[in-house]
């Protein structure tokens, strides 16, 4: 069952996010993430979701957001080269001795840390999904406090020679 | 042929022939009330009749349509019983139905409707009165989240947030409940939106971005259609409610008699081709024809247009169709592809693609396959036993049909009943069925006939409209004959009076060993030809079968009101064939027997 990136451009109605959120759980389908906020056009939002199914299901999800009102594009990003982001802040304790350590791998991941107290560190890391799980497994054993992640935001590649 | 097609099907119009709106003009205004605007903007979208109930949250509302004459609308008993009728109006009409109801528990009563309207992709609009924008989640009294609650039963839902822009919502409202496949829509109207000031222009018909259905099929794929038909050898045409309009309904015809294609189709698509056509196999499915059901297991192609392979159409999926590869015709992509797999699918409105494909198939003669076809009809015709001196539900069925020439709107409940007008009405002419095929709803009968009869008042053609109900859900939405009687609206409706939860009880008897656990209704059910007349229609009654057609020719030359006929029919008659749930469509059962 693969997962897909599916990204719709919808109007920014009161209705439009609970109508898509709720196609989803009427009909059994996955929300793996989902991430929303304004596009490019005033009054429109760009929606990312990302889910998995059969691929039965996948198109029925790409059909049925389609027949919704508010909806204005549907493009499922799987079929073709995408660049995805992530963002996650990660409050993570830090003693005097481990303080070190953990400055050591927020600079690998090219991540940064934006809080500082002294039992914690919040690390703000952007990145592809991998990536974001990658830093979250290494700090998990300085012990993670809390964390927050947006959840995916995708765009079509345009220029195929770039990473 | 083709070229006659050709020349008679030129230019797609911009709308379908069928539908006749009245067009008003209506006058600007300036510094006028949400309300008045309102009910401005439906005239001006050829509104003439509504169906509703008032109440708090429209009051203002109410009152303002006071001062519209031209505008009508028909106080019904309940909400439920409102959208119904307003459904039953689209139905036949093709116009959008609609319906005005208060804020709270007449939004909730609404909702029975609105999810039949949507399950059947019937075009209603919705008004629901709301608690004012300063209240809402206040848990004021009388506040529901109508948007939230009826947002899975319905294409689309607007919540007025300003007088301004009523107008403009109105038409989009109207414009979705239309297009594509049409559906229900609910527009919420906050309290104090309808009471604020604002000009009223009248307007045009609005586009909304993100809702433009395709019309037109893709040419390579209805060559490819043609191709197939072309060469197939034991082709079906499987028609559904998505080819009642009447210009779609015609192709079809066309496109089954010039190339000796055998049709079948839904429930929700009788009528469409007429039943007396040596091509017409009858309905399929659960207690489809054995011809049907047998075509569609041996045929190598099938052609569906405007159906959606449904579970009761099927029978079990695995063994739906072994031979056949699918050509699927439909407005909605979503259906297409869903339940099995299509071999040339096809988006778009079944009438503009039949313009296509119909000049481009072969025709040929398909002797053998309408040969074999012969021999299943020959061999299981549907029959039933005719007992002397019993009432028997298929025998008043074929007498409403002659007696009406076929020319009857059929409006039905559900149930037994459903299945018997289904299989022995003689339909002959598209938009003749109104039935809750989708939902399933008990209680739709009365209401929908009520709202169909509306429309045969402001036709020019008016039909003779004919409710076939069981005593079970008569006595759900009995309420609306008094609405009848109160607008002397001439529906005929005859209760099929078995004493019993009847579709319930022939489960039982062939499921669960006869043990007929609560579905039993005699010795409890009030006289029905008596609750009539109480209720200010005729009541008639039928207990013989020679009583059957003159007492059917009595209650049709009623024309100032409702007439209902108590028709007391044998209680344990079954609907057969039938398809037991689970099984394969070839695995039809004929007979009666204590199943287990
Ligand atoms: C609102 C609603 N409740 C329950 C059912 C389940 N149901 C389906 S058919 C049926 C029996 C209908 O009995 P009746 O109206 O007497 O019609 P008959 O089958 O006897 O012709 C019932 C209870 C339903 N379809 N709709
Ligand atoms: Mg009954």
């Amino acid at each position: 069952m693969a997962q897909h990136t599916i990204s719709v451009l919808v109007e920014q109605t009161f209705d439009a996010l609970p109508r898509i959120a709720g196609l989803f759980s009427g009909r059994g389908y996955q929300i793996d993430s989902i991430s929303v906020g304004e596009a490019e056009e005033p009054g429109m939002a760009r929606m990312t979701i990302v889910t998995h199914g059969d691929e039965k299901i996948i198109e029925q999800i790409n059909k049925q957001l389609n027949k919704i009102v508010d909806v204005v594009k549907v493009t499922d990003l799987t079929e073709e080269p995408f660049v995805e982001r992530e963002l996650a802040l990660v409050k993570v304790s830090a003693t005097q001795s481990t303080r070190n350590e953990i400055m050591q791998i927020v600079n690998i991941f090219r991540a940064k840390i934006i809080d500082i107290s002294p039992k914690t560190l919040t690390v703000e890391c952007t990145g592809g999904h991998a990536k974001v799980q990658a830093i979250i497994s290494m700090l998990r054993p300085f012990g993670i406090r809390e964390i927050a992640r947006t959840g995916r935001v995708a765009l079509k590649r345009e220029f195929r020679g770039e990473t | 042929m083709s070229a006659e097609i050709a020349t008679r099907m030129p230019e797609a119009p911009a709308r379908e022939p069928s539908r006749k709106t009245r067009r008003v003009k209506v006058e600007p205004g300036y510094d006028l009330k949400g309300s008045d605007v309102l009910v401005r903007t439906l005239l001006e979208l050829g509104v003439e009749t509504i169906f509703g109930i008032p109440g708090g949250a429209i009051i203002d509302l109410c009152d303002v349509t006071g001062r519209y004459p031209e505008l009508n609308w028909i106080l019904t008993k309940h909400e439920q019983g409102a959208v119904h009728a307003a459904d039953g109006y689209a139905r036949v009409t093709g116009k959008v139905g609609v319906v005005l109801v208060t804020s709270g528990p007449g939004a909730t009563n609404s909702v029975t409707g609105i999810a039949t309207a949507f399950m059947d992709s019937s075009p209603v609009v919705v008004l629901t009165g709301q608690v004012p924008l300063r209240m809402i989640g206040n848990e004021a009294f009388q506040e529901v989240d109508t948007i939230g609650i009826t947002r899975p039963i319905t294409k689309h839902g607007f919540l007025l947030k300003s007088a301004g822009e009523v107008a403009d919502t109105l038409r989009k409202a109207f414009y979705i409940a239309r297009a594509g496949r049409p559906g229900p829509v609910v527009v919420d109207m906050p309290k104090d939106v309808l009471a604020d000031r604002t000009d009223y222009e009248p307007g045009e018909e609005i586009v909304v971005r993100g809702y433009k259905p395709k019309i037109f099929g893709h040419a390579h794929q209805i060559s490819r259609a043609a191709e197939r038909i072309s060469r197939a050898k034991r082709p079906v045409l499987y028609i559904g409610g998505g080819v009642q309009k009447p210009e779609a309904a015609e192709l079809v015809r066309r496109l089954a008699i010039d190339n000796n294609i055998p049709v079948t189709s839904t429930l929700m698509g009788l009528g469409a081709f007429p039943t007396d056509h040596p091509l017409w196999l009858g309905m399929l499915g659960m207690h489809g024809t054995w011809a049907a059901n047998m075509a569609m297991q041996h045929a190598d192609l099938i052609i569906a247009i405007g159906a959606r392979f449904d579970d009761r159409v099927t029978g079990r999926l695995e063994e739906f169709a072994p031979n056949a590869e699918i050509v699927h015709i439909d407005i909605d992509s979503s259906v297409i592809g869903k339940n099995v797999p299509v071999d040339v699918p096809i988006v778009g409105d079944a009438y503009h693609v039949l313009v296509d494909l119909v000049p481009l198939v072969q025709p040929a003669d398909h002797k053998e396959w309408l040969e074999e076809i012969a021999e299943w009809q020959r061999k299981h015709p549907l029959r039933y036993r005719r007992e002397p001196g019993v009432v028997k539900p298929q025998y008043v069925v074929e007498q409403l049909s002659e007696v009406t020439d076929g020319d009857a709107i059929m409006v039905t409940d559900v149930g037994q009943h459903q299945m018997w007008v289904a299989q022995y009405y003689r339909f002959k002419h598209p938009k003749s069925i109104v039935t809750s095929g989708g939902l399933g709803t008990m209680g739709f009968g009365v209401p929908a006939a009520m709202g169909a009869t509306v429309a045969q008042k402001e036709s020019e053609h008016a039909r003779p409209v004919v409710a076939v109900v069981g005593d079970g859900g008569f006595q759900m939405t009995f309420a609306e004959i008094i609405t009848a009687a109160a607008y002397n609206l001439p529906v005929k409706v005859f209760v099929i009076n078995n004493g019993y939860l009847g579709m319930v009880r022939q489960w039982q008897q062939l499921f669960y060993s006869c043990r007929y656990v609560k579905t039993a209704l005699y010795g409890a059910n009030p006289d029905f030809a008596k609750v009539a007349e109480a209720f200010g229609a005729r009541g008639l009654v039928i207990s013989k079968p020679e009583e059957v057609r003159p007492v059917i020719e009595e209650a049709m030359k009623v024309d100032d009101g409702p007439v209902v006929v108590d028709v007391r029919v044998r209680a344990d008659e079954n609907v057969f064939p039938m398809v037991p749930a689970g099984a394969a469509l070839h695995e039809m059962i004929e007979e009666e027997s204590c199943g287990e």
